[in-house]
């Protein structure tokens, strides 16, 4: 009776599917690991030991994909220092992994605004510009911005502007103006940002106030303009506008110039204006946070992405503007051209960009955002019934997974 | 008529299940310049191209396996020592043990990734350290796998003889060879359940992660800094090959374990 367990035993202990699960992954792993060294043949610098971590916004950067130039791989190989690129979602998830610690970055590409916030909270380091000689070729109108009074700590990587997506096939009239959005002809087929600074920016391009106005009432009216407007939206979206748009389930909506433009190129009903009372215009920049170990090399970094030559190479995959007039010599003629990606200057004349605000301000633009959205301020009754709900459901799978273990114990 | 009833009710659930996953498998096929995910533009493998170019994705995707895989390891092998200690506990300490252990499983994740990263900054503070990364990640994943394997090794050991470990003693095994033949092949289909389960959740994560990646990224958080701009194609390619990696995976177990039960079953009719 005891013997007949000896080949069971010895069958189960190479049971299959305890190898195949590691060995899998390991096949899969080594197989991935040759694709970084594809391109180091010529010209390549010595390995300086030194890996700097770039954060970025995500799919920001030419990769190497559809024949374009691996950026990253190009530094390393013309300078020997490793570059370990990861990227971000949004301005306030790089603010939260930076305010958090323990993680250690050496370039960062925040938007204007979080340039200013983080100048404000001490977080930046002075740049060196002695490190960085292609600063010259960043254009005059991007230097000293408002959000970094005299260029100290950031240099501009791409620009854009807001403008407004229309499909001609439903609406056949020329539209100019962020009215359309308020249109109840279009009603249901709006769709706006889900994010309170771009979506307010419009409201207070209609009412003439300044983007960054501290005045409480002023933000108090744009938030009237826009509660009055959701009954018409469709949706508050952000990157789900390309598949709105393009299933014509939307006919008009608000975006950045260079994220949306590949919708203009595609389709020929849909069309781009900057409407005439003025737009957002906005700067990802390149920032070295105070804490990096690597400053030299993140400034050589940062001066290699604005050679003229990798800058118009990077900006011809990654679809936005560059702030470098010298660049444009080696992008694509059609995109060089377009008023869509560069805009003539008297559109550009009448864009604000934005800046940090104040914290009571930013409470405040919050708060009104949420009300707008949701169409007035939450019953604080109905807040606390969700608690209690919510505790509920909490409370009955305690007791629940409670008496399951009972069971399984008893 | 009941039995059409029964039937269609299956087909809507399992419809309601791989609905999704199909039309995910379906547009990463899509010829679209605009990686549309709602408008079909032809058959093409340009996502499948695009996304073995792509060093970016790959990489994470490497973080992630070599990740998933180190955390199912550990935890297997720890979470199988700790059932097999819990089980011959007294009842009063297991059960704290067990209330112990399933604490993370209750736990919202979100409070497990704060909480776990403000111990690793501070730790690594501590020690001189300059960021969190690939260390800190399997740390927290080894820690949030952990309960899965113990729960799921534990059934098998309850449900195991005792006395089938006092008998090879018995017959003359050492205690840590009787364990190697006697105990370990009764409460191995626990382990694989909760080994699978450890190397799945891992995949999975990107709450605990985003809180404790540091400087390394995953995959789960490299799709999410997609949603600027649009989530490419590529991860429907990517997820179309996983998913089919995983389909045979499966498929093969499966073939094998009936085989298995096959043979068992003739050497017992033998």
């Amino acid at each position: 009776m005891k013997k007949c367990h000896i080949p069971y035993t010895k069958k189960a202990f190479t049971h299959p599917d305890l190898y195949i699960v590691p060995g899998l992954c390991a096949a899969l792993c080594l197989s991935l690991a040759p694709a970084r060294t594809a391109l180091a043949q010529e010209n390549t610098a010595p390995n300086r030991g030194v890996t700097i971590n770039v954060y970025n916004w995500g799919e920001y950067i030419a990769n190497g994909t559809d024949d374009s130039l691996d950026v990253n791989e190009e530094f390393t190989r013309r300078t020997g220092i490793q570059v370990n690129y990861t990227t971000f979602d949004s301005n306030e998830t790089l603010y939260s992994k930076l305010a958090g610690g323990g993680a250690d970055y050496d370039v960062i590409i925040p938007s204007d605004y979080m340039v200013s916030k983080l100048i404000d909270e001490n977080m930046l380091a002075e740049l060196d510009f002695s490190n960085i000689p292609n600063f010259q070729y960043i254009d005059e109108r991007f230097r000293d911005p408002e959000y970094d009074p005299g260029s100290r700590y950031s240099v501009p990587y791409t620009w854009g502007v807001v403008g407004l997506f229309y499909n001609t096939d439903y609406i056949e009239e020329e539209i100019t103006s962020w009215t359309a959005l308020w249109d109840d002809r279009y009603a249901g087929k709006i769709l706006m940002f889900d994010n309170p600074r771009d979506s307010f920016a419009i409201a207070q391009f209609l009412l003439g106030q300044s983007l960054n106005t501290t005045e409480e009432s002023d933000w108090a009216e744009a938030a009237a303009l826009l509660k009055q407007q959701k009954p018409l939206v469709q949706a508050y979206v952000m990157d789900r506008i390309f598949d709105k748009m393009e299933s014509s389930e939307a006919w008009i909506a608000p975006y950045y110039s260079g994220d949306a433009a590949i919708l203009v190129d595609n389709s020929d009903s849909i069309r781009f204006v900057v409407p005439e009372e003025g737009t957002n215009y906005f700067v990802d920049a390149m920032c070295i946070p105070i804490t990096s170990s690597h400053k030299a090399e993140a400034e050589e970094y940062i001066n290699f992405l604005c050679d003229p030559e990798i800058a118009g190479a990077n900006m011809n995959y990654v679809g936005y503007s560059t702030p470098e007039s010298a660049a444009k010599a080696y992008m694509d003629e059609e995109m060089v051209e377009s008023s869509l990606y560069y805009p003539d200057d008297e559109t550009l004349a009448r864009t604000q960009v934005f800046v940090n605000l104040p914290e009571d301000t930013s409470k405040l633009v919050d708060r009104l955002w949420a009300e707008a959205k949701m169409g007035g301020p939450g019953e604080s009754a109905v807040l606390i019934a969700i608690i209690l709900g919510f505790l509920g459901v909490y409370i009955a799978i305690l007791v629940s997974k409670k008496q399951k273990r009972r069971r399984e114990l008893a | 008529m009941k039995r059409t009833g029964a039937r269609i009710y299956v087909f809507l659930i399992f419809l309601f299940l791989y609905a999704p996953i199909f039309v995910l498998i379906v547009f990463s096929f899509n010829d679209s310049e605009t990686a549309s995910r709602t408008v079909w533009g032809g058959f093409s493998l340009r996502w499948y191209r695009k996304l073995f170019e792509d060093r970016l994705i790959l990489e994470a995707l490497r973080n992630t396996l070599f990740i998933a895989v180190v955390s199912a390891a550990a935890s297997t092998v720890l979470g199988t020592m700790a059932a097999i200690g819990i089980n011959s506990m007294r009842r009063l300490p297991r059960r704290i043990m067990m209330n112990i252990t399933n604490f993370p499983m209750v736990n919202p994740e979100i409070v497990t990734g704060v909480s776990l990263m403000l111990l690793f900054v501070s730790t690594v503070r501590l020690f001189g350290g300059r960021s969190l990364g690939m260390a800190s990640l399997i740390a927290a994943h080894i820690t949030f796998c952990l309960p899965y394997v113990i729960l799921s090794v534990l059934p098998k050991l309850r449900q195991m003889d005792p006395n089938l470990y006092e008998a090879a003693q018995d017959l003359g095994c050492p205690p840590l060879k009787a364990f190697f033949k006697v105990v370990l092949p009764e409460i191995m289909p626990g382990i694989v359940t909760g080994m699978i389960m450890a190397f799945t959740l891992s995949i999975d994560d990107f709450v605990i992660s985003y809180f404790t990646s540091g400087t390394t990224q995953t995959l789960p958080i490299y799709i999410y800094s997609m949603t600027r701009k649009r989530i490419s194609p590529e991860i429907n390619a990517l997820s179309t090959v996983l998913f089919t990696v995983i389909m045979v995976l499966l498929i093969i177990i499966n073939v094998r374990s009936f085989k298995d039960r096959d043979s068992r079953q003739k050497t017992r009719d033998l």
